[in-house]
């Protein structure tokens, strides 16, 4: 157990090493940083003067193990755009990002395994053809073009919600929820489904194959055998021996959401992590940039670390085989 | 099944609760959100539209544009400068008194090397205090028109400045973010209530404003909300979510229009959309012909001949534009019908006059334009594209953002660009000094007459109205017949309003919250 | 099959006979989605010959014809059968060249994910040992990464590292990158694990005795035996690589609207969404999904008939 986390771990630092390694040559090739800073007529010597107030001209190895340093505490300088701490302007737009997943992953798995359980154990029912028909078409829509067809039905045409942003915020010390107010849901509802279709449907299917996998195996076959309930073999024995994977499927869907929610984020104006760092890559803005990259780095490298180490105690074949 | 029920039950509970506001809320949008809170740090559209609601001026415009008494009562012009009457009995929003000293520390502030707004207070030479309430603005020689130059150079209490170490505007070598970028203390009508950068900024009446009381306006909180795309600032009109649009595309002005409770006001503005063509430098860097096309005035009437400005006036700008045939509006002091007269449309003369100069075939170009800073900016490129195809000019279009964009004109790095020009000061000047005098920062395109340097230098210090008047005018039929830039035509502005509101429209596209009347 | 079992056999019965075609008749869904592709394909290849108006020569484009609403709408031209766009290009040619678009970047992308994705799952396979585990950690840890997130940060570095002048012209190299190289490890997975069951055979580790050179031996034996999974995965890709592209162009970070993809033309179209020019952009997103969606039908059924275990 100690022996396969230390591995783990090992692979999650190697990760983040290589990927501050690429974050740290963005600020010094993309462009001058120096250009960056300065008006159009600053003379040359208060360039040199702000190389070396930079460090600039140290060994590049002493440059990475600065920025190493700065990350470690979190931080990356100032936005060459807005000029304030980048990582100040994470954190203050991370609960944005976070309740969006939040909500979409609550409707991507309740749905999805709803649908999911019922299309496997009612394979050839006209309503699982119909809902399995839909779900491919649903993989096939670019997350945009449902975002925009929503805003389009239910803002602009029926009015019945708002068509961007995130209005109905209460704060709690620096968390900003809209979970708490009815104008908050409103606003979150469109982003959320919209997030959440594409999950949906991968959860769905997911399930369904798992579904019928079991319902194959031999156990089920004896439990018919016995004479048992459908009823008992579908819900006691087969949705229980579904459900095991269910943890790789969260670990899954949140990391697709995280994605995902840079598109959302941008159809919906949803001022979250995402539509910042689109608006950064518009402007070049080199320190947003670099932070998003390792903070997502280091999102993805934790939610896999975690369900790496849940799949080992939940799943003993995994234990066995190492 | 029962699970689509309940969402369907919940969802309609949550649309019904809609919310109950008793005070005038004045939710508005527009693309871009400020940069920053300091007055001096960013000369920048949506920057120094908040600041103008927080921070005020010596002297502002209203919504015709005439200059207006702000923190000054009154002022006269001297042979060495301007004498300026303060309004006594201000108050800065943390209760300090604004007097003298802080339009000393003002100037000082914005003339500073980290200032965006030194251009503009650098005819101010000194500030002389006379007393607490009367202060001389010294100029080097005569200047007709300071008070022109005044009007987004705001004031900051030195106290405060000092107390919170923002002397200075922020630095670009700061690595700390200073105090003034997030927090405000003006004597403007609205108080920094909160700011989330990129997200919502919301601004509370200011009860004790010298002005309380001499003003229409009854906005009691100002909610401002950028949203960068264009259709879904529309969307968020549409669907009531806004009361004010600033920026609507023009495209969509019409269901704007055509829809129940909003409305549309258009006014013409003071900016004009043109190409420059630079004829200064002998081999263009863009082009596969030899040397430079832009040299030969054949040249350059050809592509002033080759643009069809009325088909851009009506399909890319939905008729919201005036074509013209000079870079200056109408309402600055300097446009005259004779001069607006557009070149008109000519694609066979444009064709013969290039083969005149002896490029029969034509010749490559590259276009640079900005794709985020004006009216359909990228689209009127690239229908100019298309239009110069035809008479043989082969155009590849580089859209950018404007951040991008500028520094390309400033650095003369561009053979063939898109720039709009407003004139903040209504006068001629403002645009010989940048765009067609020799040594001009924004002249780009190697543009020397001598004649029209000459009068550049001179109506900066010429007082008497008819005689500058007429040089002025001069001028213009020079540039006029030179042909430096292919004038497109001016903006047209237009607000998408609320129903039930009545936001005065103003030809420089400010707002004006103090003119604003919720019925 | 029995049926035919003593009979001379022509060529043409025993591709009819092979399960896979036997599959692909029988199953509707998938004769529908591979005439649509197929159709797709052929269309946007042939963009040049089929379309009216080339799109991408602006002497073709006048701007009066600008906003003019589909043929059969009021309004609308003849020669314009599904309307034109805010320039007075024709919808119809500037769908079919911007599918070519969509089309070429994805098959490109999928084409550099694949020839990566196979290399490296063939050399991993066959040679094992610390190269194996070096290349299979890599593909692992990039595969918790979701691919488009990955493309839309390849992306922006590849565009960030690039200078301004160069951005536009190298946007579409630069999305095929950074789609292809987020593709890669589903094929090195797969490929590898038909090297490990190829190599084990005994004609391989004949050639072995026989002392062919490893390079020949992947090349010439085990390549040929990988390719029903790869095929399977190359089709899916192409779907997902289609929508990637789609997506980094709506983002505005794709390919630019001088040439416009199919994405490309949806982010333009939905500025005049509220203004009534609804063709604008519901034509290219139809275009879009119809594509994908017959790819993935394509995919879908094959995965199915080259995997009897599913079916």
């Amino acid at each position: 157990m100690i022996f396969f986390v230390l591995k783990r771990l090992a692979q999650s630092v190697l990760v983040m090493a290589i990927v501050s390694a690429v974050s740290f040559s963005l600020f010094n090739f993309v462009g001058d940083p120096v250009n960056n800073m300065v008006g159009q007529d600053a003379t040359r010597e208060q360039r040199i003067e702000i190389r070396q107030q930079l460090g600039l001209d140290d060994p590049i190895l002493t440059q990475y193990a600065r920025f190493l340093g700065n990350a470690l505490q979190g931080d990356f300088g100032l936005s060459y755009r807005i000029k304030r701490p980048v990582d100040e302007l994470i954190l203050e737009r991370l609960p944005a990002t976070l309740e969006l997943v939040f909500v979409s992953a609550i409707i991507a798995l309740v749905v999805g395994i709803t649908l999911g359980i019922y299309t496997g154990i009612r394979r050839s029912a006209w309503t699982s053809r119909i809902i399995l028909s839909v779900s491919l078409v649903g993989v096939s829509l670019p997350t945009f073009i449902i975002g925009i067809a929503l805003i389009y039905v239910f803002a602009v045409h029926l009015r019945w919600l708002p068509s961007s942003g995130r209005s109905g915020t209460m704060e709690f010390g620096w968390w900003k929820t809209s979970l708490l107010t009815i104008d908050g849901w409103r606003a979150i509802i469109l982003p959320a489904i919209t997030l959440s279709l594409f999950q949906l449907t991968l959860i769905l299917r997911l399930v369904r194959a798992e579904m019928l996998e079991v319902m194959q195996t031999d156990f089920i076959k004896f439990a018919r055998a016995r004479g048992l309930s459908e009823r008992a073999i579908n819900f006691r024995h087969a949705l229980r021996n579904t459900l095991v994977p269910v943890i790789t499927i969260i670990g899954l869907n949140i990391g697709g959401l995280i994605a995902f929610s840079v598109i959302t984020e941008t159809v919906f104006q949803w001022p979250g992590t995402g539509l910042m760092f689109i608006q950064a890559v518009d402007f070049v803005d080199v320190p947003i940039m670099a932070a998003y990259l390792v903070f997502v780095a280091l999102l993805f490298v934790l939610i896999n670390l975690v369900v790496d180490i849940l799949y080992f105690v939940v799943d003993p074949r995994i234990r066995l085989g190492n | 099944m029962h699970y689509g029920k309940m969402l369907a039950v919940s969802a309609t509970a949550l649309i019904l609760a809609s919310p109950a506001l008793a005070e005038n809320v004045f939710r508005w949008t527009s693309q871009g959100d400020a940069l920053t809170m300091d007055p001096h740090s960013q000369n920048e559209g949506p920057t120094n539209a908040m600041n103008g609601q927080i921070y005020e001026a010596l002297v502002t415009r209203d919504a015709a544009l005439t200059l207006q008494p702000e923190l000054a009562e009154s002022w006269e012009a001297g042979a060495d400068g301007w004498t300026f009457k303060l309004r006594q009995g201000v108050k800065f929003h943390d209760g300090a008194d604004f007097t003298a000293e802080d339009v000393v520390f003002s100037f000082e502030r914005a003339k500073h090397e980290a200032s965006d707004f030194k251009e503009q207070a650098k005819s101010v030479a000194s500030v002389e205090v006379i007393d607490d309430y009367t202060v001389k603005l010294l100029t080097d020689g005569a200047n007709p028109i300071l008070p022109n130059q005044l009007t987004s150079i705001y004031m900051i209490d030195k106290g405060w400045a000092e107390a919170n170490n923002v002397v200075a505007p922020q630095d670009f070598k700061a690595k700390e973010e200073t105090y003034a970028v997030r927090n405000a203390n003006g004597t403007g009508p609205f108080v920094l209530e909160s700011r989330a950068p990129d997200e919502m900024t919301v601004l509370m009446r200011n009860g004790d404003w010298w002005g309380e009381g001499m003003f229409p306006g009854n906005i009691d909180k100002i909610e401002y909300r950028p949203i960068t795309n264009a259709a879904t600032r529309v969307a968020a009109l549409l669907s009531g979510e806004v009361d004010f649009v600033l920026d609507p595309p023009l495209q969509d002005l019409k269901r704007i229009e055509g829809s129940d409770g909003l409305h549309v006001t258009t006014v013409a503005q003071i900016r004009s959309i043109f190409f420059g063509m630079d004829q200064g430098i002998d081999k263009l860097r863009t082009s596969d012909a030899e040397g430079n096309p832009f040299k030969d005035p054949k040249v350059r009437e050809a592509m002033n001949l080759a643009i069809d400005k009325a088909a851009i006036q009506r399909v890319v700008m939905e008729g919201l534009s005036f074509p013209t045939g000079m870079i200056t509006p109408p309402g600055v002091l300097g446009n005259t019908p004779g001069n607006d007269e557009s070149y008109g449309f000519d694609a066979a003369k444009a064709k013969a006059l290039l083969a005149e100069a002896g490029y029969p075939d034509g010749f490559s170009v590259q276009l640079d334009c900005p794709n985020n800073r004006y009216n359909n900016d990228e689209k009127i490129c690239q229908a100019a594209v298309a239009m110069l195809a035809k008479i043989g000019v082969r155009v590849s279009l580089d859209a950018i953002p404007k951040a991008q964009h500028f520094p390309k004109i400033q650095k003369r790095e561009t053979d063939f660009y898109m720039l709009g020009w407003g004139v903040p000061t209504l006068d001629s000047h403002y645009v010989f000094s940048y765009l067609l005098e020799s040594s001009g920062s924004w002249n780009a395109t190697g543009y020397k007459n001598d004649r029209v340097d000459e009068i550049t230098a001179a109506i900066t210090t010429e007082i008497d109205i008819d005689k500058r008047t007429m040089m002025i005018d001069e001028a213009w039929s020079l540039v006029k017949a030179d042909m430096p830039y292919v004038p497109i035509h001016h903006q047209v502005l237009a607000w998408g309003i609320a129903d039930g509101w009545d936001v005065p429209i103003a030809a420089d596209d400010a707002v004006r919250p103090r003119f604003v009347v919720k019925q | 099959m029995s049926l035919q079992e003593n009979r001379p056999t022509t060529r043409w019965q025993r591709v009819r006979d092979n399960d896979i075609v036997w599959s692909f008749i029988h199953s509707p869904g998938a004769v529908f989605a591979a005439a649509i592709t197929l159709f797709a394909i052929l269309a946007c290849v042939f963009a040049p010959l089929i379309a009216p108006f080339d799109p991408f020569d602006p002497a073709q484009i006048s701007l009066w014809d600008g906003k003019l609403p589909p043929a059969w709408i009021e309004g609308g031209q003849p020669q314009y059968l599904l309307g034109t766009d805010n320039q007075g290009r024709d919808m119809l040619s500037t769908i079919l060249y911007g599918g070519r678009l969509s089309i070429m970047v994805g098959a490109a992308a999928v084409c550099l994910g694949m020839v990566l994705g196979v290399t490296l799952g063939v050399i991993s396979g066959y040679v094992g040992g610390v190269t194996d585990a070096i290349i299979m950690r890599i593909a692992d840890v990039q595969l918790t990464i979701p691919g488009i997130l990955l493309a839309i940060l390849i992306n922006g570095i590849g565009r960030a590292f690039l200078p301004l002048e160069l951005r536009q012209e190298f946007a579409v190299y630069v999305v095929i990158l950074a789609i292809g190289l987020t593709d890669w490890p589903q094929f090195a997975r797969v490929t590898r694990g038909a090297t490990l069951v190829e190599a084990n055979k005994e004609y391989v580790q004949a050639a072995r005795i026989i002392g062919l050179p490893g390079w020949l031996i992947m090349l010439r034996h085990i390549l040929p035996n990988t390719l029903r999974p790869v095929l399977v995965i190359a089709t899916i890709g192409l779907a997902l690589a289609i929508i990637a592209e789609a997506t980094l162009s709506f983002l505005g970070q794709g390919i630019p609207p001088t040439t416009p993809s199919l994405g490309t033309l949806i982010r333009v179209g939905n500025d005049y969404l509220f203004s009534g020019l609804w063709w604008i952009t519901l034509f290219p997103a139809i275009a879009l999904v119809v594509l994908v969606f017959a790819v993935n039908l394509l995919g879908d059924w094959m995965r199915d008939a080259l995997n009897p275990k599913l079916r």
